[in-house]
């Protein structure tokens, strides 16, 4: 998130689309409640109308997978009707830039495409430089190739009446939905868009949120309080796993995985730190070498010196181009070229897309670790059904995890504030920590290097490896500390001692830290402030539910980032009753700045998106693998032969797994008709691996179910209540018939196209509870982030002649 | 002084917090229950569910769709028809501190059907078992050690408030003025006058729940009650609801 939970509650119009907050973070709802309570306009746009459209102003329900031309057609509204903030678009974002000549646009094609390798070269995106290497712009927004001009082109085919054919979505509900929260354009107006894994599990995910930031840039809603754009992440900690890297492109705090090309630390730095000769813009990342040095220095300790690179070269490498993310991970298991492995509270048996493919996959493995509080259907994958355990040769260890309240540590909510929690119980029986075991095992097998060596042994002598894990110590690790006594202003830090703040990180060994966004967390003078619950604030912050001393949010502290877009370039808030910041007196007020230096207009004044090299945020892009503005193609799997906005069906960039179990349907299969859409519930979290052992919420919900239209019902002969079959090219899930006027059928391009929705928590260890609907999704993703679409496949569905599986 | 809770369902998501709180706090088994083609599960109050989020759905002619939830529980009313209709000495009590209508042991030797029939909100269920009857206490344990009932502790909307009868009748009517003037103006409140558990809902009770609202005349004498003169009423709208 941008903003934070709270913070929710000061918006004018909530936007949920892509989301189903009330059902699935039902926190962020109770803010969503407050700012309704207080008049705010809330829209949900959603395939399904959920437990979130019947709290909503008003729902719009939308076929899935067509986001990009609902927005597309917002941003035309916007820009048409001269609904933007224009103070804000000229001097806080990259419109006047002016983009250089080897841009262009056809057909649903960005210049640079690669038909063979499915890539672009975006070198063919960058804008036109002067002699200093700064874009040139263009403030009279004259130049047809400024970005707003391009902006505008782009987006004119986005008409109504086309939008409407594609979407689904009625004309008046688009309308609707457009002049609601474009009211937010206005200086003393907010609005916040919260989303999730309705818009990331697209093959078009990514670009899904930007088109969001085009709108909310155009309206001017980052920085502001009741504005930015809220990814509501989930609650197994995804925010806090992804600052620590959980995922395989990055080290910790968002610094690039290394690539075998990279053969130093001074070519990783080079490759990945922006350079500006812009005196105006802060360019953050230009610090990134300091924050690397310092992870470093926090992995091999004493052993990382200048001289060896701090340990650069023990780093395992990416090979550049090799996508090492669960789709193809799965992909080279399914054809035996991973021969074991550790699964640690996941259950991809379950939750990963295709799940034939990895459950036969898993049947390759010689050997799986899995940490887990209860068998699922990833341990258990060995005696599924249908399979005869003495046919699978894999053998299985599975070490029983501590339940969360059975130990302590953090968790990183969707607002980044690290928050303690404490334990409640001692473990049950021998289960153990995951940190405790990883700490185990990795001394373990430094203890076997060092008795008997082995591959590459430098990476795993010399990592700095506590003997027992505990979570307060690796907390001050994530910190960080000085390597040697220094002074910083008038205060003295000895060896030993924490850092204050990441500003002070050094790139010379000096500091260590384990992930410089947490810096500044864990203080000599105040301790573990992820334990703070101190609920008072100045009036100001009180205006806007900013609450300052209850735990800490990364960076610094600081609850709504790019705050410094709040205020004009003489600090003064755009809406002074909701003020996030304001300069006073030559100082910064309210919540912690995006740095302290002057407002924008004053002498040594800086622009305001501190994280772009350019220091104003970005309308155009182009730093995506797919388009520097966002295009709708339809899903890998769409009902539709062709849709009005170029001949490109889907996107150009697409990943996709390729084997012999990963057939896609054809456009508009007649085999498939139907859209299916997936999605978690309430009362079972993730894969329902734990809840699904709950026995109060298995009563509440207890089986699986496919939600329908009662049109599509009558058409296929099937009853509320029924057992039906639901079927893709990919495999079968029964599931109870749950008709309803909640699900409507869509018109789209002159024909009706039904959709139906289905959770993906029930499988087969919890018998006749029903099993994986990831049976029926395919391995395609998002080019820039391989996430799987889930969230549209093409699937029939037909009533039950057996039922097996309820 | 005596006590009340004011539930509010324009903000309640069904999230089906205070159902499980509920349960879990009061150590009662989970029933088995199946996938009939809604979310309402289990599909009604029963000996081991004395909170029950009824969910019920509707389209109006223009195809707007609404989605009613109704956390139902004991109202405990003030003047309990229950305990009225009781024959049994110290079976049914009524705490005098806090007004919450109390079940104990002595309710296996009354007979269901009437105390079950007495009831206009239709709470009451009887273990098979022991043949007690049994229903929402208030959380009196809860309440007497000054904490919140478990529902409304748990209700992370801020959908169930829980105080002295007195403030939540102040808030229940400020907050009625809000949603009748921002969203739904044939807002209500049901049985203000009659019941502790005050509810707000947004248009026709009937809309929510048959016995959302009092069914059959609210006050009888303790000898209509004796004559069972409601119970085959009762008894056919239970077989008509199945």
């Amino acid at each position: 998130m941008t903003n934070h939970y709270t913070d929710i509650g000061n918006a004018d119009a909530v936007l949920i689309m892509g989301s189903n907050a009330a059902e699935h973070h039902p926190i962020s709802f109770r803010w969503v409640l407050k700012a309704k309570e207080k008049g705010a306009v809330v829209i949900h746009v959603d395939p399904k109308f959920s437990r979130t459209s019947a709290r909503s102003s008003f729902h719009v329900p939308l076929r899935s997978g067509t986001d990009i031309a609902f927005i597309g057609g917002m941003i035309k509204y916007i820009l048409d009707n001269k609904k933007y903030f224009a103070d804000y678009v000229n001097n806080y974002t990259n419109a006047a830039f002016i983009v250089g000549e080897k841009f262009s646009f056809k057909d649903g094609l960005f210049s640079g495409y690669d038909a063979e390798k499915k890539k672009y070269d975006s070198s063919h995106w960058a804008f036109e430089k002067d002699e200093n290497g700064l874009p040139k712009t263009d403030p009279t927004f004259k130049h047809p190739r400024c970005v707003l001009n391009l902006l505008k082109q782009h987006y004119s085919r986005y008409t109504l009446d086309k939008v409407s054919d594609v979407t689904g979505v009625s004309k008046d509900n688009l309308l609707k939905v457009y002049e609601a929260f474009s009211a937010t354009g206005k200086p003393d107006k907010a609005g916040t868009v919260l989303y999730a894994l309705g818009w990331t599990q697209h093959t078009v995910g990514v670009q899904n949120i930007r088109a969001a930031g085009i709108f909310q840039l155009l309206l001017g809603n980052f920085g502001v309080a009741g504005g930015g754009i809220n990814a509501l992440r989930g609650e197994p900690n995804v925010q806090g796993s992804t600052d620590h890297a959980l995922l395989y492109g990055y080290i910790p705090g968002y610094h690039n995985a290394p690539l075998a090309t990279w053969t130093t630390l001074e070519e990783y730095n080079k490759a990945n730190t922006p350079v500006t000769k812009d005196p105006k813009s802060v360019n953050w990342w230009g610090n990134r070498p300091k924050y690397v040095v310092s992870l470093l220095k926090g992995w091999y300790g004493d052993k990382a010196t200048k001289e060896n690179d701090f340990g650069y070269s023990w780093l395992p490498k990416l090979d550049p181009g090799v996508d090492y993310s669960h789709l193809f991970i799965f992909d080279r298991m399914y054809k035996g070229k991973i021969k074991g492995g550790f699964i640690f509270g996941h259950n991809p048996a379950q939750s990963f897309p295709n799940s034939h493919k990895v459950r036969k996959a898993m049947d390759q493995l010689d050997w799986l670790v899995v940490a887990e509080v209860y068998h699922n259907e990833t341990s258990d994958n060995w005696r599924r059904p249908g399979v005869d355990p003495k046919d699978v040769k894999t053998e299985v260890f599975l070490l029983p995890s501590a339940y969360r309240a059975e130990k302590e540590g953090t968790i990183s909510n969707s607002g980044r504030w690290h928050m303690w929690h404490y334990k409640a119980v001692e473990p049950l029986g021998q289960s153990r920590s995951m940190g405790d075991m990883i700490v185990d095992i990795a001394g373990r097998v430094r203890a076997l290097y060092m008795k008997g060596g082995g591959a590459f042994p430098e990476g795993v002598l010399n990592m700095d490896i506590p003997e027992k894990f505990d979570a307060e110590t690796m907390a001050k690790r994530i910190n960080g500390f000085f390597t040697q006594d220094v002074k910083i202003g008038d205060k003295e830090y000895k060896k030993g001692q924490l850092v204050p703040g990441f500003a002070n990180l050094k790139d010379d060994g000096s500091t260590t830290s384990l992930n410089w966004v947490y810096c500044g967390g864990y203080t000599e003078a105040e301790g573990n402030l992820a334990k703070r619950r101190d609920l008072t604030q100045t009036p100001m912050q009180a205006a806007i539910h900013l609450y300052p001393k209850f735990s800490w949010a990364w960076p610094m502290n600081r609850r709504v980032l790019y705050n410094r877009a709040s205020v004009d370039q003489y600090g003064k808030p755009y809406n002074p009753a909701k003020a996030v910041i304001a300069w006073e007196d030559g100082k910064w007020v309210g919540d912690v700045p995006d740095g302290p230096a002057a407002p924008m207009a004053m002498e040594g004044g800086k622009y305001p998106f501190i994280m772009c090299t350019e220091g104003r945020a970005q309308l155009y892009g182009p730093g995506r693998a797919d388009g520097p503005f966002p295009e709708h193609y339809e899903p890998a799997e769409t009902p539709l032969k062709a849709h009005p906005f170029s001949k490109q069906l889907s996107n150009p960039c697409m990943k996709q797994a390729v084997s012999d179990m990963d057939a896609l349907a054809a456009p508009a299969d007649p085999r498939f008709p139907i859209v299916l859409t997936t999605y978690c519930l309430t009362e079972h979290w993730c894969s329902g691996a734990e809840t699904r052992n709950g026995p109060a919420l298995l009563e509440a919900e207890p089986q699986q179910y496919v939600e329908m239209s009662p049109q599509l019902a009558k058409e296929k002969g099937i009853n509320n209540g029924d057992v039906v079959i639901v079927e893709s090219l990919r495999g079968k899930v029964e599931a109870v018939a749950m008709v309803t006027v909640r699900i409507k059928p869509f018109k789209v391009a002159g024909k009706t196209v039904h959709l139906v929705g289905m959770p993906f928590c029930f499988g087969w260890t919890k018998p006749k509870c029903g099993d994986a609907v990831n049976r029926l999704t395919s391995s395609v993703g998002d080019p820039n982030t391989t996430i799987p679409e889930y969230k549209a496949s093409l699937v029939n569905i037909r009533k039950a002649d057996k039922v097996t599986e309820l | 002084m005596p006590k009340a809770f004011f539930i509010d369902t324009t903000k309640c998501t069904a999230c089906r917090g205070c159902q499980v709180a509920c349960k879990e706090w009061k150590n009662l088994p989970a029933v088995p229950t199946k996938q009939t083609g809604t979310h309402q599960n289990p599909p009604d109050l029963n000996p081991f569910n004395l909170k029950l989020v009824r969910f019920s759905e509707h389209m109006d002619k223009t195809g707007k769709v609404s989605w009613y939830f109704f956390p139902d529980q004991c109202r405990h009313c003030l003047e309990a028809p229950c305990k009225q209709a009781s024959s049994v000495e110290g079976s049914i009590l009524q705490d005098e501190a806090t007004g919450a209508v109390i079940y104990t042991e002595k309710t296996a030797q009354e007979d269901f059907d009437i105390i079950r029939g007495a009831c206009p909100y239709d709470i009451p269920r009887q273990n098979p078992e022991t043949k007690q009857i049994v229903k929402c206490d208030m959380c009196i344990d809860r309440v007497k050690a000054n904490m919140l009932p478990m529902c409304v502790k748990s209700c992370a909307m801020g959908a169930m408030h829980f105080g002295e009868r007195v403030d939540m009748i102040k808030l229940a009517a400020e907050r009625l003025a809000v949603v009748q003037r921002t969203e739904a103006p044939k807002a209500q409140l049901l049985n203000v006058n009659d019941v502790a558990v005050i509810y707000l809902v947004a248009d026709n009770p009937k809309m929510y729940h048959e016995f959302a609202v009092a069914q059959g005349p609210a006050q009888l004498t303790r000898k209509e009650m004796l004559a069972g003169a409601f119970a085959p009423f009762r008894r056919m709208v239970r077989a008509v609801q199945g």
